[in-house]
């Protein structure tokens, strides 16, 4: 573990540093944003968004390695793509309920699909994986910046509107009884979270980013008295993950982005045996409620 | 008299109909501020669309709609609204003031956050749960998350508490704590019971509309004014769907039109 921390602080070495940046920039949109996904049980939303976001990648790169679009980035694409996927699967989820399953899964499936295929057909290496399941070799100093100003911007939306986010997330019929434009706070919610999934992927990939969306954030949940300290709660969660996962990682030469994942649903799994156990134990020994 | 006062609600020939559905059918039907009403109906009877209509959830595609000489969506603040809240996540964190507070939740501002909390300590002194300030919400019965939701309601002070299936699974002593309070409001708020219990209403009661009946040559439901009957040592008055009263017609129970 030693080694780490030399890597760390050497000035030969900037990707580490980088990537502890990513973790702890990563936590804010995990912590806010994932309690936000979780409470409002809209997961399966994101968990399509964030795969279809592979398309726009795949797209991006092709149009840029054939010189179609020169220096088209793959963020840009996959912004787009998230955001486009995004208002459709919005859209679909409140005027056409029975649909919603059958369209989400589809453009989860498609954007992948499109994905791999524009990769495949992408003059020179490109290597899917490294999206699909992160890399920290590819966070730069402009992925930072970018994390930086939407912590920024979600930070600042969370506190500024955090009783009507509240609100459509515990009630959302009474809230809209009550002005709140919830259906528009719904698509700003799945906008926003499009656009920090791409910004996420670079850190634990497309494949897991949803993990680390609902996992910290569910631990939260057996704690947190509210929804402002689970978003806290969650925070902490996503930077001692994050930072352990790192470290692990680093230490014994894994893809840090599984290892994130894996300790994250270590400790879901441990508060939510202890959780099931205390209820059992309640229930027997009615005494003790 | 009750039927002096301002018209709380009004519905002139309202018809509203889902894309392959149609629900009601001209509706009109109107009470006045201060009034107990029950609004009866079966399961699917279009309740629930006419009580959305009530709040602005939905819009008639024919007809007007009232609430308190106004267009709905403008007067949505005078409402206090009591769901059934029946998908309610149990795994919300959230305590029993916070919710309450939600009832003062603005369409964009921030309010200040002392000022709303007395008020929502008040509306649960009302509800008389004024103990379980700081308790998750979680934790308490059903009956008493509904009295919450009550509290919820009046603490914006509403002239209109409309309360959707309020004693669905609640136990014999929050409903009674739930009517005393209703019983303290009535006359100064008017009272919006919406029930699918056809036969029994509470004995608060003024006037009981049923949403239940398909005029001859029409494809949606209207709705018809009923009689009650007080029940001899009952809290409750039966519903006697045997004599109908025109549902526009306000005077009832003190005059019966000839």
């Amino acid at each position: 573990m030693s080694g780490f921390f030399e890597v760390l602080f050497s000035p030969d070495v900037p990707f580490i540093r980088n990537a502890l940046f990513a973790g702890i920039l990563s936590s804010v949109l995990f912590g806010i944003l994932g309690s936000i996904v979780t409470v409002k049980r809209i997961a399966g939303l994101a968990g399509a968004i964030s795969h279809a976001v592979l398309g726009g990648i795949g797209i991006a790169l092709y149009l840029s390695a054939t010189g179609i679009v020169p220096n088209f980035s793959p963020i840009v694409g996959a912004v787009i793509f998230a955001l486009l996927s995004a208002f459709l699967i919005g859209a679909v989820s409140l005027k056409s309920k029975q649909r919603e399953d059958t369209v989400i899964q589809a453009i989860w499936a498609i954007g992948m699909s499109i994905g791999v295929l524009f990769m495949a057909k992408t003059p020179g290496y490109t290597n899917p994986s490294s999206y699909l399941f992160g890399n920290i070799l590819l966070i730069s100093s402009c992925n930072l910046i970018l994390l930086a100003i939407l912590d920024v911007i979600v930070l600042f939306l969370a506190w500024r509107f955090y009783p009507q986010l509240e609100a459509t997330s515990f009630d959302e019929e009474f809230a809209a009884v009550r002005g709140i434009p919830t259906q528009a706070v719904f698509l700003i919610i799945l906008a926003v979270t499009a656009v920090a999934v791409v910004l996420l992927q670079t850190f634990v990939g497309i494949v897991m980013v949803i993990a680390m969306l609902t996992l910290p954030a569910g631990t939260a949940g057996y704690t947190a008295r509210n929804l402002a300290s689970m978003m806290l709660l969650s925070t902490l969660y996503s930077f001692l993950f994050s930072a352990g996962g790192l470290v692990v990682g680093w230490s014994l030469d894994l893809p840090v982005g599984a290892v994130v994942v894996v300790l994250a649903g270590l400790v879901f799994l441990g508060y939510a045996t202890v959780a099931v156990l205390r209820k059992k134990r309640s229930s027997r020994d009615p005494s003790s409620s | 008299m009750i039927e002096k006062s301002p018209i709380a609600l009004q519905f002139t020939d309202v018809s509203f109909a889902y894309p392959t559905l149609q629900i009601l059918e001209n509706a009109s039907f109107h009470f006045h501020q201060g009034e107990f009403i029950a609004l009866v109906g079966p399961n699917g009877s279009g309740k629930t669309t006419l009580l959305k209509l009530i709040l602005g959830l939905e819009e008639a595609q024919k007809g007007t709609i009232t609430l308190m000489g106004g267009r709905v969506k403008a007067m949505r603040p005078v409402i206090g609204y009591v769901p059934q809240h029946a998908t309610y996540d149990p795994s919300f964190p959230i305590s029993v003031i916070e919710v309450v507070m939600m009832g003062l939740v603005d369409s964009t501002r921030r309010l200040k956050k002392q000022e709303i909390r007395n008020k929502a300590v008040e509306a649960l002194k009302q509800v008389e749960l004024e103990d379980l300030v700081d308790r998750p919400y979680s934790q308490l019965s059903g009956g008493q998350r509904r009295r919450v939701l009550v509290a919820r309601a009046l603490v914006s002070n509403p002239k209109m508490l409309i309360l959707d299936e309020p004693t669905a699974n609640m136990d014999k002593e929050s409903e009674a704590r739930l009517y005393s309070t209703l019983e303290r409001l009535k006359g100064n708020t008017t009272i919006l019971i919406v029930t699918h219990d056809t036969r029994f209403v509470s004995d608060l009661t003024d006037r009981v509309f049923c949403v239940d009946v398909q005029h001859e040559g029409s494809a949606g439901r209207t709705v018809v004014q009923h009689a009650l009957e007080n029940i001899e040592g009952e809290y409750q008055k039966r519903v006697r769907h045997d004599v109908e009263i025109p549902a526009d017609f306000c005077a009832y129970p003190r005059e019966m039109p000839s």
